[in-house]
């Protein structure tokens, strides 16, 4: 019964979409305000009617209800109960019905919050947002419809993946569709300002907020699915450039780059065709993320995504519309006025090489995850593109612009003042060379590259605190003066300086455990004492246990540092009842110097193993980098500036109207 | 989402999923070892996705690690290794693609969009200060000089 509820608030959504989509559209061509108001209680509806379908899935999960073929399939009533709830998303067409859901949150958002937009403005983002909608609506009911039954129904399903039984990947999925569908936000923004033929700094002061949620929800989204991959796949590695992983990489950074040059807009009122362009790219991006990795074309063992019909399906959203965006952009963009000008070294310079770099990079991880895809389809020749080739495009275009990331906050709009940056920067620079110094002595004859990589991440994490330290005027006022000054600075610009110093100090965990990761790979005797990267290690034979859907084999060890014992780690290898599938769980032990991590390997003889262990340096510092990233957003996005509400028009017609120099 | 669908071939892959190089296979020269751990980290475990054979338990990732090092000990460089393999498995073996004429496109194209990109930013900025330097500054409309005064009065 309930099941039938959310079937049916699954079409009725599919319904108000379409309502959602045409007539707020219309009413903005027409100029009738009733019809323009349709789209925001439209809005709120669809998401009303997906909740319930979405809740009527989980609560089919939750009671292990087999009548429904997609529990069956992916779900088992000895599962625990978390994991019976992240099974809901754990497949195609339950994952489907979570990014449609939140889909219809952004939308019902922003008929909420969006209560300062013009009327006609909103109309538009609504009804496109709406449009979206009504594409993946249909999809979902066409070919992937969660609610199907099963008659006789099964006893019992055939159970959840266990390696997706994971905590940090049960919480994954959200926060990666957080950020995909939340691009869309910019991107119906873009479509709306096109249909309306108006964009002046306010539109990018409506999309930023928006599209800061949604790149803080990426954020953290690849930031647990790396974390994920590092403790669960066993060999301690914590990116991989899979194409999957590209996938979520590339919006992530076409996200950033918008993020960029909507600030250039907002204060500048320059950069507008391309924030628009990169606003539309960033979604397409998203799109296409989801057409590789559920159409098969990737790789062929993708076991949810090897119907070509659904492909098909996905292919032909994404080119209806990235193309029917792109069209409208390349129609339009010549009536958009440009904005002002201003000098190659200023604060609007800098974002434009940041822009330029970023999307340069995105363009590299673009090419190389489909060049094998189009090579095999034009010649039929089969090569593989993997992370040599990844770090030697990527990588060198990173340098750059780290080296950069410290000026431009300190750069003043419209024309800087190089030498005076650099003297304030002098600081950071001081430090930085004796970092670099003081980690070549250390490492000796190690990799030479390693050094200067730290210094890299020190002079970001350096450069952003200069500048925080600057404006409050540290050791050049008195105490009271830094501290009312603290006070008073405007929380966005905290953020910046946090999403700044989270990029160093990732950096620093990224050079770390890739330049000196310690790796031994032994065959251990029950009682034998290992000595690792400064450990002692005692090994001591391994027991059997018993979890809730599995059972497992835990190796012992004892660490000792200097005959004082530190910790006890387990490694187990696990072996779940259903489907019948072994999982290696590390024994991973955290200090702020590196990881201990170990890995307990196949029996040998008389009750030896095969142990690899792992010392990754600094490896912490990658995860806590994208966690002060994220926080910097949130402090951004909690900043009165952004919430307060956008200028009025007569305000933004003045700004425009401005003599440009 | 994208792990989610990862995982689904990662389990296939994952009767024993425990990274690679097992003790026996380690050479007992570690420079020949060093070489061996470098080319296999470039190589793919063709039955596995986008591992390399040094990542990779599979047991055709064994046989490839252990193949690396034969070679290696009989005397063949690196780059005759390699080339031993492409000829075997072909150019999907590679996880560095190679320099030729079918790659340059994959090789090339980041960089060229890069050089593309840094000349329509100089051209669009040019033409730009040029417009600007040349457009005739606009005299206030009669409507303009009537606020204007008004502002002026009141301040």
């Amino acid at each position: 019964m309930i099941s039938e509820i959310g079937h049916f608030a699954l079409i009725l959504g599919l319904g108000v979409a379409l309502a959602q989509t045409i007539l707020p559209i219309w009413g903005a061509q027409c100029g009738n305000l009733a019809l323009m108001r349709i789209g925001t209680s439209a809005a709120q509806a669809q998401f009303v009617l997906i909740l319930i379908a979405f809740i009527a899935l989980t609560v089919a999960y939750v009671t292990s209800d087999f009548s429904l073929l997609n529990v069956f399939q992916n779900s088992h009533s000895a599962k625990p109960m978390l994991y019976k709830i992240s099974g809901v998303w754990g497949n195609h067409e339950g994952s489907l019905l979570l990014w449609v859901l939140i889909l219809a949150l952004f939308g019902g958002a922003v008929a909420v919050f969006g209560r300062n937009l013009p009327p006609d403005l909103k109309a538009n983002v609504l009804g496109v947002q709406g449009s979206i909608s009504v594409a993946f609506l249909l999809f979902m009911i066409m070919t992937s419809n969660p609610f199907l039954r099963l008659d006789p129904a099964p006893f019992e399903g055939r159970g959840l993946n266990p390696i997706l039984q994971d905590p940090a990947l049960s919480f994954h999925p959200p926060f990666l569709y957080g950020g995909y569908v939340g691009f869309s936000i910019a991107f119906s923004f873009a479509v709306a300002a096109l249909i309306t033929g108006r964009i002046d700094p306010a539109w990018a002061r409506w999309v930023r907020p928006w599209t800061l949620m949604a790149w803080m929800s990426l954020t953290i989204g690849i930031a647990m699915g790396s974390w994920w991959a590092y403790y669960e796949l066993g060999w301690g590695g914590w990116w991989f450039w899979d194409p999957v992983e590209n996938a979520s990489f590339m919006p992530w950074l076409s996200g950033t780059a918008l993020l960029h040059s909507a600030l250039v807009m907002e204060k500048r009122d320059a950069l507008k065709i391309w924030t628009i362009l990169l606003a539309i790219l960033t979604f397409s991006l998203s799109l296409m993320g989801t057409f590789l990795v559920r159409s098969g074309v990737l790789t062929s063992v993708h076991a949810f995504a090897t119907d070509p019909e659904r492909g098909l399906y996905i292919l032909g959203i994404l080119v209806i519309f990235s193309g029917g965006a792109l069209a409208l952009f390349a129609s339009r963009a010549q009536v958009l006025r440009q904005g002002g000008i201003f000098a190659p070294m200023s604060r609007e310079g800098a974002l434009v090489l940041n822009n330029l770099l970023i999307t340069t990079a995105c363009a590299a991880v673009f090419i190389g995850t489909l060049y094998p895809l189009a090579l095999e389809a034009v010649t039929g020749d089969k090569i593989s593109v993997g992370p040599p080739f990844f770090n030697a495009t990527f990588g060198p275009l990173m340098v750059p612009l780290l080296l950069a990331v410290p000026f431009g906050p300190f750069l003043a709009w419209k024309r800087g003042d190089i030498l005076g940056v650099a003297q304030r920067l002098s600081v950071a620079a001081v430090v930085t060379a004796l970092v670099v110094i003081a980690a070549y002595s250390i490492s000796g004859r190690g990799p030479w590259m390693a050094p200067l990589g730290l210094g890299l991440g020190i002079w970001v994490i350096f450069g952003a605190l200069s500048e925080i330290a600057f404006r409050v005027k540290m050791f050049r006022a008195s105490w009271e003066e830094v501290f009312r000054r603290l006070r008073s600075l405007p929380r966005s610009a905290f953020g910046a300086t946090f999403a700044h110093l989270g990029i160093g100090v990732m950096v620093l965990g990224v050079v770390g455990t890739t330049t000196w990761q310690n790796e031994k790979i032994l065959e251990v005797k029950p009682g034998e004492i290992v000595n690792f990267s400064g450990y002692d290690l005692r090994f001591d034979g391994v027991a059997p246990a018993q979890g809730p859907n599995y059972r497992e084999q835990i190796g012992m060890l004892i660490v000792t540092r200097g005959g004082e014992e530190i910790t006890r780690l387990q490694p187990s290898k696990r072996l779940y009842d259903a489907p019948k599938t072994a999982t290696t769980e590390a024994g991973i032990y955290a200090a702020w110097a590196g990881d201990l991590y170990v890995v307990l390997g196949d029996e040998l003889k008389e009750g030896a193993y095969t142990i690899r262990f792992y010392f990754n340096p600094l490896v912490r510092l990658i995860w806590i980098g994208t966690l002060i990233m994220f926080f910097g957003g949130f402090l951004s996005l909690s900043d009165r500036r952004l919430r307060v509400g956008a200028p009025k028009r007569a305000r933004v017609a003045q700004t425009a109207a401005a003599p440009a120099e | 989402m994208i792990r989610f669908f990862a995982i689904i071939w990662l389990a296939w892959l994952m009767t024993v999923p425990v990274k690679a190089v097992e003790p026996d296979e380690i050479l007992k020269d570690p420079v020949l070892e060093a070489r061996a751990r470098k080319i296999s980290v470039d190589l793919r475990c063709l039955v596995c996705q986008n591992q390399s054979i040094d990542d990779s338990n599979a047991p055709l990732a064994r046989d490839l690690r252990i193949l690396v090092r034969e070679r290696l000990t009989k005397g063949d460089s690196d780059a005759q290794v390699i080339d031993f393999l492409v000829a075997r498995y072909g150019e999907f073996v590679l996880l560095r693609p190679r320099f030729a004429p079918h790659t340059m496109i994959l090789w090339f194209s980041a960089p060229v969009l890069f050089l593309i990109s840094i000349f329509v930013i100089f051209t669009a900025h040019r033409r730009r200060s040029a417009e600007v330097a040349a457009a005739p500054v606009k005299a206030l409309s009669a409507k303009e000089k009537r606020a204007l005064k008004k502002l002026l009065r009141r301040g």
